[in-house]
């Protein structure tokens, strides 16, 4: 059976660094950092009392609010990009099959606030049970994909991912697959989260995961500098549409890329910590290679996973060094998070539209916040810091990789007939 | 209107979102305000936290329009 091609023909993004694919693209190439104190909740009290959250997001904008409060903030995040999706491939009005259209969505968490808004509401009371009936529907992360497909009536394949940090790429991963193998037309694929919330915080910052620099938010998040000290918690989601290529062909639609694969590993060595020579990373940039028959010096722009946590940075750069040898120092290597913030489930999902605007605009975004250089870094790489470069990116790797050792790559390429 | 009236109607208009016009005592929550069985079961809820009341599963059944909600509160509110 011959596998098909698949090709990107929508974007949606909702980030903290600007609530559309524009806005967002705009803050990525000038270097804008998404970090400021917290509003969602009073952290005072909080070791880390900053992250990256969406800014001047109402729900009343895009829901009546009956519809709103039915959904956490990560469901309403996964509505919003799905639509601006969804018209930027003008799937409606091109009158697809809707049975051929399915929803493969990636979230590391689901409805965190709600979770924690019900059982805090139980703790408080006498010990009657009086949950709410749309807990359960509001908190369970597969919501996200139902609810896509209920407004827009996508009668396909439909189910969300949970790989942490690596859910959207794991979602793209099938969706692409799935696609290649003719059991869909058209997937909405992406990740959302939202877990600025008191557990959220509380919880990351138990594992000492997250940056305590709370002095100066917007410098915080310094992937690959030497004063780098953990991750900046962010929100918001990114949807991308994958077709099949002759169905996006034959409806004359606007193809921003080609996805030519997707490859996954585990590190099979720590829940929370990556393995140090970077052995899982290191077989699924390989593999993802190798799935696709791509030579490594065809790469021109890797967007790392890169969180900014001292032992996650280098053992992805050494995995990086590994395999692709010189052409490591030919390269343009970028983390993103040093803008965005660490979107958990969502990452995969907005790194992989920054990876796919990097190709249409021949920009690589910057790793922001470099002051000082980590003398174990090899300083001839390229790690494109602080200012976005101009060069022709005609293939671009983006790695997610999650807690539990989850490590997922995936390779778009210019479109070439 | 008894106060029980004009409580039950407010609980309605923000569970349902519906405009106050709408909200007769012949409306029916399923067949005329748009609410699935979850909005009802929810706002069965609502109704005994607001009144301090516990309402049987087998006596909510029997509440399916704005008059029966206010009936019953109005019998069993304390």
């Amino acid at each position: 059976m011959e596998l098909k091609r698949v090709v990107v023909t929508g974007l949606g993004a909702l980030t903290p660094l600007g609530n559309t694919v524009s806005e967002y693209w705009n803050g990525l190439k000038n270097g804008v950092s998404g970090a400021a104190p917290i509003t969602r909740f009073d952290a005072s009290k909080f070791k880390t009392q900053f992250a990256c959250e969406v800014k001047g997001y109402d729900p009343e904008n895009y829901f009546d609010r009956k519809e709103a409060r039915k959904m956490d903030l990560f469901s309403q995040f996964a509505m919003v990009v799905a639509d601006e999706a969804v018209k930027d491939a003008r799937l409606v009005e091109d009158n697809i099959d809707l049975d051929r259209i399915g929803v493969i969505w990636g979230s590391g968490i689901g409805g965190l606030r709600t979770f924690q808004e019900e059982c805090v509401n139980f703790a408080n009371g006498d010990g009657t049970p009086r949950f709410n009936p749309f807990f359960i529907p509001k908190m369970i992360a597969d919501i996200s994909a139902g609810h896509i497909s209920i407004k827009h009536g996508f009668r396909g394949p439909n189910f969300v991912t949970v790989s942490a940090c690596a859910s959207a790429t794991n979602a793209l991963i099938d969706a692409y697959n799935y696609i290649r193998l003719g059991m869909a037309d058209v997937i909405v694929s992406g990740g959302s989260e939202a877990a600025v919330t008191e557990a959220g915080v509380g919880g990351f910052n138990a594992l000492k995961a997250l940056s305590e620099r709370n002095d100066s938010p917007e410098t915080a998040s310094r992937p690959f500098d030497a004063d780098r000290d953990g991750f900046v918690l962010g929100e918001g989601a990114g949807a991308i549409i994958l077709e099949e290529y002759e169905h996006a062909k034959a409806r004359g639609a606007k193809i921003y890329a080609e996805i030519i694969s997707g490859a996954m590993s585990a590190d099979a060595y720590h829940i929370t910590a990556p393995h140090p020579e970077g052995r899982g990373a290191f077989t699924v940039m390989k593999n993802v290679l190798a799935q696709s028959g791509t030579n490594p010096e065809e790469v021109d722009y890797i967007n790392v996973h890169g969180t900014s946590t001292p032992l996650g940075d280098l053992s992805e750069v050494k995995a990086i060094k590994q395999v692709f040898g010189d052409h490591a120092y030919n390269l343009n290597i970028s983390s993103t998070k040093s803008m965005t913030g660490h979107l958990l489930g969502a990452a995969g999902a907005i790194e992989a539209i920054a990876s796919i605007m990097a190709i249409q605009h021949n920009v690589v975004p910057p790793t922001i916040n470099h002051f000082t250089d980590d003398e174990n870094l090899d300083s001839r790489l390229n790690l494109t810091f602080n200012k976005a470069q101009e060069r022709e990116v005609k293939v671009a790797l983006s790695n997610t990789f999650g807690f539990g050792g989850h490590n997922t790559s995936v390779l778009f390429r210019q479109l070439k007939d | 209107m008894s106060e029980i009236a004009e409580k039950v109607k407010a609980i309605i208009i923000d569970k349902l979102g519906v405009e106050e016009s709408e909200v007769t005592p012949e409306a029916s929550f399923t067949n005329d305000l748009g609410a699935d069985s979850l909005d009802t079961v929810e706002l069965i809820m609502e109704f005994e936290k607001e009144f301090n009341v516990s309402i049987p599963d087998d006596q909510a059944e029997n509440i399916a329009t704005v008059g029966q909600a206010v009936s019953y509160l109005e019998e069993h509110a304390k």
